[in-house]
């Protein structure tokens, strides 16, 4: 494999950075400019993120020391496959959003949009950083500081209710991440003076059952973004923030910022080897079997939309740590997979459910009867969401659903097997009654007439169709990612 | 120069501190500018030891000319050079913050006795670390009190108590740790630091040589405020004048750390104090009790200024532990922790006293809606607070990383978890304040004057929020260059 010395991995964490800078400095007053700033930031950051793409294809590795603090805590970026996948995905979407989030923000007349803006573009600095890290360090630095600057994202309205949910969002994060996190990580220095991503873990083959498996959980619980159970309720108490924040960052960016670190440890930590040989991705595979049921019979019950949509999440999520928990080469892929297609299509279900609040007023699901006629392009977009989330061919989700049922044969686990079926029936369960009361229900008729944001119906309809996109050409996606497996 | 700085930065200050009265009597509005002038002077010398040290290693001064050990020799090696470039920088940087700050606090006629006073408390801070000699140290080290007591008893109404409790508690610890000088002198006849490691390790097995050690452990530990004689110190700190909280809770304390840090392991080797006697486990059960107990009671208080008292109180169990765990990790923890906590605990004081100086009240309540008022100032309050909870890359982040690789080394769990509970009680206290601070509005009251701080308060406290961030970034370098040699052989 071919090392690249290069700065382009900075340069992709700085220039949202940049862009904060000058969006606190521009500020409300001129808030046109202010907004040019989000998208040219956007846009810059993704163009400097996809040019590394043909590179990584090419089986070649960009890497960029930033600064050594001390001679083991160093900030070190290394650009593979799967980092770069992550972020492509992350700043692509980042782009819809922010057309998304002006029609959004300016739609409600919010309050703090200067705030909001700059913020946004830290946390996604932050996420890139994550993408890019070489070691378990870097990866803390910047897994810290998306907790830290998504904290008045999700506080914005700044009402008791958001104050309380920002609360518990920060409790969970910074509180695991410091307690657990932090720990499994001076532990792993402690056994192995090694904090690098390595493709065959970084521990020794004689270190003790009982320790691995400590500093395994640890780890597994210290990453709370990831959202799995019992550790989850971060995720619903979030959805106080604005949607956009909610569909970029609590669909995409924080919390697969989360599995994308349980991915990291998973395969770069410990290593396939050492997790077979103690069994220790079986435990892990149970712990988010549990997490995609539990959680999907929990949103089957929940009337608020994006409520029902969060516990989704924390269900899909867990799709991606079942895939890296199997251990096998086609769950892995599918777990990688999964993170884009997961994302496509929640993203689009989250901006149907911010068109609707902004455009309509309405939160709950029982009140979206007959809606479809109102509201033709989000409803469309919404079922393309609802159909990805459910597997359905010939969308992005079914693809990644087929790896991890592959995945589930090649392990011969007949329960997984179940596990992913009976999600798909639940999936169906919570997201189809939505879509039939939308189009097949009588509408009660509005005192006020409803149109679609044209800035919010464009971007939706958007990524439905690049969900859509996913599911016609695979290939593409599943190429890159297999070229983590390599 | 650098062999003359060791004795000019006690002497200056000494002799500053007794000038300045005779110039109140001329013209008071001079003193304030010789005050600083004078402390200036003592930034440069320390940092010119500091650099003669780094470069061109241990610095060795005889007083008047007489040979060691009947004369009283000044030895300053890597970890005093520290020490007292903290000491003297702190000093100075508080000293242009106290300019604005006293000035609501003490009655005008007696400002040239503060400065005079707290040039004493330096002299004596100063002349601790930079001693060769334990009962020089002793006389040093009730200089430095006796300032302490004055400076703390000019504030606020009850601090008139707080500080005679501080006087019975520190005379205590004075005398103790004159006892141990004592049975030391009668044991081997020598009192120079150099000269007793030779003599003392044949008398390892002796009583008086343990009864000694006794001595100087608690006689430190109430000077230090080890949970549980940490009693003296939340008031104190809590009701003295702002800059006097400022300093004296950076430098105290760490001071004495420092003098722990000698007994245990240049006045005793490091096997003494595992081997022969338990004192490392009992300091190591000791620390953590007093990490758990600051920080538990640290979340009750209301007040802003006692909340970081017993903060401070947690944070010195901190620097204990990582002394006494028996690694070069820990250790080299605890040295930087005593450099970071210091810059750290200086800035939330001032920001506490810049709170005081605007509004009369320093509660936690009083923060909310603070980011309209004074957006410099709350910038800096945010970068301190994440790294006193240790959010990286922020100074508080390094500390603790090696302090907790330290205590996992030594397989001592429990600390492990204290120093993690610690972190994350900080966590709690600080996010409060700053949810407060971000996303709180404040109702208009018009009788308080919520306005951005006097640029001679705010630049002290930028500035030492830029440090923070500053030493968080080359800590690896202050690791290599300065603290790699003060860990003690045998580690």
């Amino acid at each position: 494999m071919e090392t690249i010395v290069s700065p382009k991995p900075l340069l992709a964490v700085l220039v949202s950075l940049v862009g904060a800078l000058l969006i606190a400095i521009t500020g409300e007053r001129l808030r046109n400019l202010r907004e040019t700033w989000t998208i040219l930031a956007s846009v810059t950051k993704f163009g400097i993120v996809a040019s590394m793409l043909p590179e990584i294809l090419n089986d070649k590795v960009i890497e960029y020391t930033l600064f050594k603090i001390t001679s083991h805590l160093i900030l070190h970026f290394k650009v593979d496959a799967l980092g770069v996948f992550f972020a492509t995905t992350a700043s692509f979407l980042w782009i819809i959003t922010s057309f998304y989030s002006i029609g959004y923000m300016r739609g409600l007349k919010e309050h703090a949009q200067t705030r909001y803006f700059a913020y946004f573009a830290i946390a996604l600095s932050a996420t890139v950083g994550v993408a890019f890290s070489a070691n378990m360090f870097t990866a803390f630095v910047f897994y810290e500081i998306i907790t830290i600057s998504t904290f008045p994202l999700v506080a914005h309205k700044e009402t008791k209710e958001a104050k309380r949910g920002a609360r518990k969002y920060l409790t969970y994060l910074l509180g695991t991440s410091v307690a657990f996190q932090l720990t499994a990580i001076i532990i792993t220095y402690n056994l192995t003076g090694k904090l690098d991503f390595s493709r065959d873990g970084v521990f020794e083959t004689d270190v003790s059952y009982l320790t691995v498996t400590i500093t395994f959980f640890l780890y597994i619980a210290g990453i709370t973004k990831a959202a799995i159970m019992p550790l989850h309720s971060w995720l619903p108490a979030a959805m106080v923030a604005p949607t956009p924040v909610s569909a970029l960052l609590h669909a995409v960016a924080v919390v697969k910022a989360g599995v994308f670190m349980v991915i990291r440890v998973v395969l770069y930590v410990f290593g396939i080897d050492l997790l077979k040989s103690f069994d220790l991705g079986t435990i892990l595979a149970t712990i988010a079997s549990f997490t995609i049921i539990a959680a999907s019979v929990i949103a089957l019950r929940q009337d608020n939309l994006k409520l029902r949509l969060a516990y989704s999440t924390v269900s899909q999520l867990s799709y991606i740590v079942l895939g890296v928990a199997l251990l096998t080469p086609s769950a892995v892929i599918g777990s990688i997979i999964h993170i884009v297609a997961h994302a496509f299509g929640k993203i689009t279900l989250f901006f149907c459910a911010g068109s609707i609040y902004v455009s309509a007023h309405k939160t709950e699901v029982s009140q979206l009867d007959g809606i479809a006629k109102k509201m033709p392009w989000t409803m469309a977009a919404f079922t393309v969401g609802a159909l990805n989330m459910i597997g359905v061919p010939l969308v992005g989700g079914f693809v990644s659903k087929w790896y991890l049922l592959l995945g589930a044969l090649e392990k011969g686990s007949f329960e997984i097997l179940s596990v992913l079926l009976l999600s798909s029936l639940l999936n169906a369960g919570y997201f189809l009654p939505i879509i039939y009361r939308a189009y097949f229900k009588k509408s009660p008729g509005h005192a006020y007439e409803i149109k679609e944001n044209p800035f919010m119906a464009v971007t939706l309809t958007i990524t439905a169709l690049i969900s859509i996109v996913i599911g016609f050409y695979p290939n593409f996606i599943a190429s890159l990612a297999k070229e983590v497996l390599r | 120069m650098g062999e003359h700085s060791s004795i000019l930065v006690v002497v200056i200050s000494l002799i500053a501190s007794i000038t300045n009265v005779f110039i109140a009597l001329v013209r008071k509005s001079l003193c304030y500018p010789f005050f600083v002038f004078i402390l200036g002077i003592c930034f440069l010398l320390s940092m010119d030891i500091l650099y003669t040290v780094i470069n061109f290693g241990t610095v060795k001064y005889k007083l008047g000319g007489w040979m060691p050990p009947w004369g009283i020799e000044y030895v300053v090696d890597h970890l005093n050079a520290f020490v007292i470039a903290i000491v003297a920088t702190i000093s100075f940087v508080v000293a242009i913050y106290a300019k604005e700050s006293i000035k609501k606090e003490i009655a005008k006629p007696r400002l040239p006795y503060f400065y005079s006073t707290y040039l004493l408390l330096v002299a004596g801070l100063i002349g601790i670390v930079i001693t060769g000699d334990i009962f020089n140290l002793f006389v040093f080290l009730e200089i430095a009190s006796l300032a302490g007591y004055a400076l703390i008893a000019i504030g606020e109404k009850r601090s008139v108590l707080a500080s005679f409790n501080y006087i019975i508690m520190g005379t205590i610890g004075a005398c103790f740790y004159l006892l141990g000088v004592g049975y030391i002198y009668i044991i081997t006849g020598s009192l120079n630091i150099a000269d007793l490691t030779r003599l003392l390790p044949p008398l390892y097995e002796s009583k008086v040589t343990l009864a000694a050690l006794a001595f100087f452990v608690i006689g430190v530990a109430i000077k230090i405020a080890l949970f549980p004689l940490h009693r003296w110190l939340p008031d104190s700190y809590t009701f003295a004048p702002s800059a006097v909280s400022a300093f004296a809770s950076a430098t105290v304390t760490k001071v004495g750390i420092y003098v722990l840090i000698r007994i245990s392991y240049t006045l005793f080797e490091p096997r003494f104090l595992t081997e022969i006697t338990p004192l490392s486990t009992i300091l190591v059960w000791w620390a953590t009790i007093a990490i758990f107990f600051g920080s538990t009671i640290a979340l009750g208080q209301i007040d802003f200024k006692r909340t970081l008292s017993y903060i401070l109180v947690a944070e010195v169990g901190y620097i204990v532990l990582g002394v006494s765990l028996g690694n070069k990790e820990g250790f080299i923890g605890a040295v930087l922790h005593i450099l970071n906590d210091a810059v750290m605990i200086a800035c939330l004081f001032m920001i506490a006293g810049g709170l005081f100086y605007r509004i009369g009240r320093r509660n936690l309540t009083d923060f909310t809606g603070l980011k309209k008022y004074m957006p410099i100032t709350m910038t800096a309050f945010l970068v301190t607070s994440l790294s006193m909870i240790g959010v990286p890359p922020t100074a508080g982040f390094f500390s603790k990383w090696y302090l907790i690789l330290g205590a996992i080394r030594a397989e001592q769990w429990i600390s492990a978890s204290a120093l993690i509970f610690s972190s994350l009680v900080n966590a709690i206290i600080f996010f409060k304040l700053l949810e407060k601070v971000y996303f709180s509005k404040k109702e208009a009251i018009p009788k308080y004057n919520f306005r951005e701080l006097p640029l001679s308060m705010l630049t002290p406290i930028v500035l030492m929020g830029l440090a923070v961030l500053v030493l968080g970034i080359y800590s690896g370098k202050i690791i290599s260059t300065v603290i790699e040699f003060t860990v003690p052989k045998g580690f």
